[in-house]
């Protein structure tokens, strides 16, 4: 008889440990709580928490740090998938910091919510005496996140430090820590943008249509497409034209650019990520053109 | 596809990011933005070549002081293989984040200059690879384009690391000579070695057959969270009660016995549950809740096995010990807390009983503690039994850490040996 081989597709391999992450946080801390966003990586986030749990709920909220600048599409999907698993979600609002005066607004064409959100995210942990904050970054995202531990100490004031990391052993995560402190945690830490899209297109999981191709009113910014929408502050030297595009994040509409593209399904959206020679945040994100260290610095200050 | 984890490890600038950085882009796994950002940051600096560390070093500091200080991750895939990369620092005050990064690995590179030949830092590095069982070795001589690509520099080398090697437990070991910076035997063969007969780096990273490497004998799940739906809106999962773990070790089905440690009662697995259907059977690294025909106390850190197959129940432990801490050492009376699987308790240093010289393997048992990066061999006393095996034989049972109670830090990396 054949001996059978015990191989395990990078799929299924990526999924167990996902769960298995998931599963330890919900044993290990009192008061964990899972970002969602309504973009990709949480949506899977969000589905390995359903599997990890099943048949019980999940055992945690949800939450959004929501700029007030999203894209309507994006919140309508969120608050129906959170409607769907019956979830409690909390939505931590940018605009609310604002008014609070915890933060000040950027004012001129390219101002963006997109680091005031720390403080809002920050606020909302402490507020909530969240111990655990699961988020859905990817270790492939960027060269700062590639230096991530899968549960990454954060101290009292939320900050990260990349020089003195806690060693991470095998699959065992150190989980102590005092009050005030918490862990981000990221389960998806392995996983690439492809193999995301792979997971959604296995798992038949439904998306927020923007990641889509469709046309859509738009104008040319440091070689990136930004939306017609009121919260984006366009110059009169910065025409609108209207253009077939996709969405490969999405993210606060100021700083999330589109990409010109035909991919209606999730098929062609895997043919044409496989093709790609530019990476998702090069292509898409404002944020990370600021420095050479952009993301490195963000995180330390207790960003996602 | 498969997944293929590995390590890159040797002494302070052998050329590990360098290495990387050619393999993801001779892979085409670099894409056009990543490489314009390094191009311009090497240009800056008046480097005349681009500078393929700047791909993995990508802390602040890293780039200011041309070292790696902490584990990059990395992902590239071939048409056969999708390859996770550890790639790990040189430099000895940052051994902790080399451990950390070889500690999943299935394979590690470990490069050495071919200037210089076998350092303190390589045999630390070999040593610690043999230490974790990392199944398959690759001894990298690298920088042969600055010794003519000598055969007879490449052979020196490999007779003087075997002898240190023939030490070791090391399983499966490749010697390769290469250049990371001009590429050569890296993706493929290189013209100016017509010596070397053997396969570039990247095909035996293809190839190298890990499927043996997992343990599928040894029935081994810690029990991790038990499923009790309690607000269940499905009347059918009403008195559910499911045991969630990942499978640590050997092959689950439906209906085989199976024993509850600590309380050693048997039952029968009833099903194997997933959220996409039950399974007919379950094998490392798989995910999956576990329902038994018979009512017992089952908690988190507990263990299933088999009746005739289980793992040691110990209090009194055996480890080799890897040191991590920098403000405290580990000494006789230490208090830790010891995580091995998914239980947690205490444990107390009964003895030291030496400290190992990593470059000679000599014993030194006149040692009285463990500093930062030492490694040693002590006895523990544990609060709560744990069920164990030796590390050498099932990594995820015979791992644990020693978390300092103080600063709540990691401070310990054990592998424990002699169970009976
Ligand atoms: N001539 C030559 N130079 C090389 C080769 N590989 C690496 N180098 C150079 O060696 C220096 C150190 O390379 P790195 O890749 O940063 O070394 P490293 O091993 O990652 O160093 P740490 O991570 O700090 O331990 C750089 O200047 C590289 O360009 C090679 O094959 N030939
Ligand atoms: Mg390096």
């Amino acid at each position: 008889m054949l001996q059978r081989d015990y191989t395990t597709s990078q799929l299924d391999v990526l999924e167990a440990e996902a769960i298995h992450i998931m599963r330890e946080v919900a044993a290990e801390f009192e008061r964990p709580c899972l970002l969602f966003s309504g973009g990709k990586d949480s949506i899977v986030m969000l589905r390995i928490a359903e599997k990890a749990f099943w048949p019980a709920p999940i055992p945690f909220p949800l939450m959004h740090v929501d700029t007030g600048h999203n894209f309507d599409e994006v919140i309508e999907f969120r608050d129906r998938r959170v409607q769907e698993l019956g979830a409690r979600l909390i939505v931590a609002s940018v605009q609310a910091s604002i008014d609070a005066g915890r933060v000040v607004e950027d004012t001129g064409r390219r101002a963006s919510r997109n680091r005031l959100q720390t403080t809002t995210l920050l606020d909302a942990i402490e507020d909530h005496e969240f111990d655990a904050v699961f988020g859905g970054a990817r270790r492939d995202e960027e060269k700062a996140r590639a230096k991530e531990r899968v549960f990454s100490f954060r101290d009292d004031f939320g900050q990260w430090d990349p020089k003195n990391q806690r060693p991470e052993l095998w699959n065992l995560y150190n989980a102590r820590i005092r009050k005030g402190e918490h862990i981000r945690v990221f389960p998806l830490s392995n996983w690439t943008e492809l193999d995301v899209w792979d997971y959604i297109r296995r798992e038949g999981i439904e998306i927020p249509s923007i990641y889509f191709a469709h046309t859509r009113k738009v104008f040319e910014r440091d070689g990136m497409l930004l939306p017609d929408a009121d919260v984006v502050h366009r110059g009169d030297d910065e025409p609108l034209i209207e253009a077939v595009v996709r969405y490969r994040t999405v993210g606060d509409m100021t700083c999330t650019g589109a990409v010109q593209s035909t991919a209606a399904t999730v098929e062609e959206i895997i043919e044409e990520i496989a093709a790609t020679r530019i990476t998702e945040r090069g292509a898409t994100r404002a944020d990370d053109r600021a420095s050479e260290a952009a993301m490195e610095d963000r995180k330390r200050e207790g960003y996602f | 596809m498969d997944i293929l984890r590995f390590a890159t490890a040797g002494s302070v600038d052998d050329g590990k990011s360098t290495l990387i950085g050619r393999l993801l882009f001779d892979s085409k796994a670099i894409f056009e933005d990543q490489l314009e950002a390094v191009e311009r940051t090497s240009r800056d600096r008046g480097t005349e070549y681009t500078d393929l560390s700047l791909l993995t070093d990508g802390l602040r500091a890293e780039r200011e002081q041309g070292i790696t200080i902490d584990v990059a991750y990395r992902y590239f895939a071939t048409p056969r293989r999708k390859f996770i990369i550890a790639d790990t620092p040189g430099h000895i005050q940052y051994t902790r984040n080399m451990v950390t990064g070889a500690s999943t690995a299935d394979l590690a590179i470990i490069l050495i200059d071919a200037r210089k030949g076998v350092l303190e830092q390589s045999r630390r590095h070999a040593f610690l690879t043999s230490l974790l069982r990392v199944p398959h070795l690759v001894l990298a001589v690298n920088k042969m384009d600055l010794v003519d690509y000598s055969q007879e520099r490449f052979e020196e080398i490999r007779e003087e690391f075997t002898a240190f090697a023939s030490k070791l437990n090391i399983g499966d070991l490749t010697f390769i000579p290469i250049s990371a910076l001009n590429g050569d035997n890296v993706v493929s063969r290189s013209e100016s070695m017509p010596w070397y007969n053997g396969s570039s780096l990247l095909h035996h990273l293809e190839n190298v057959h890990i499927a043996s490497d997992r343990n599928l004998v040894d029935v081994r799940f810690p029990v991790q969270y038990v499923i009790r739906p309690q607000k269940a809106t499905d009347h059918a999962f009403h008195d559910y009660r499911g045991y969630a773990g990942q499978v640590a070790g050997g092959v689950l089905k439906p209906g085989d016995e199976v024993v509850h440690l600590p309380s050693g009662l048997a039952t029968r697995i009833a099903s194997i549950d997933t959220f996409d259907g039950p399974v007919e059977e379950a094998f490392p690294p798989m995910s999956v809740t576990l329902r038994f025909e018979d009512d017992i106390d089952i908690s988190r850190g507990d263990m299933i096995a088999r009746p005739n197959n289980q793992p040691q129940v110990a209090q009194e432990l055996e480890a080799m010990v890897c040191w991590m801490g920098d403000s405290v050492k580990l000494a006789p009376r230490s208090k830790l807390t010891i995580k091995h699987t998914t239980r947690t308790a205490r444990a107390l240093v009964r003895d030291l009983h030496y400290r190992l010289d990593v470059n000679t393997l000599h014993r030194d048992e006149e040692a009285t503690s463990l500093g930062l990066n030492e490694i040693g061999r002590v006895s523990l006393r544990v609060t709560q039994p744990l069920f164990v095996d030796d590390y050498a034989r099932n990594r995820l049972t015979g791992g644990f850490i020693l978390v300092d109670e103080a600063t709540n830090g990691t401070v310990g990396a054990g592998m424990i040996t002699d169970v009976r």
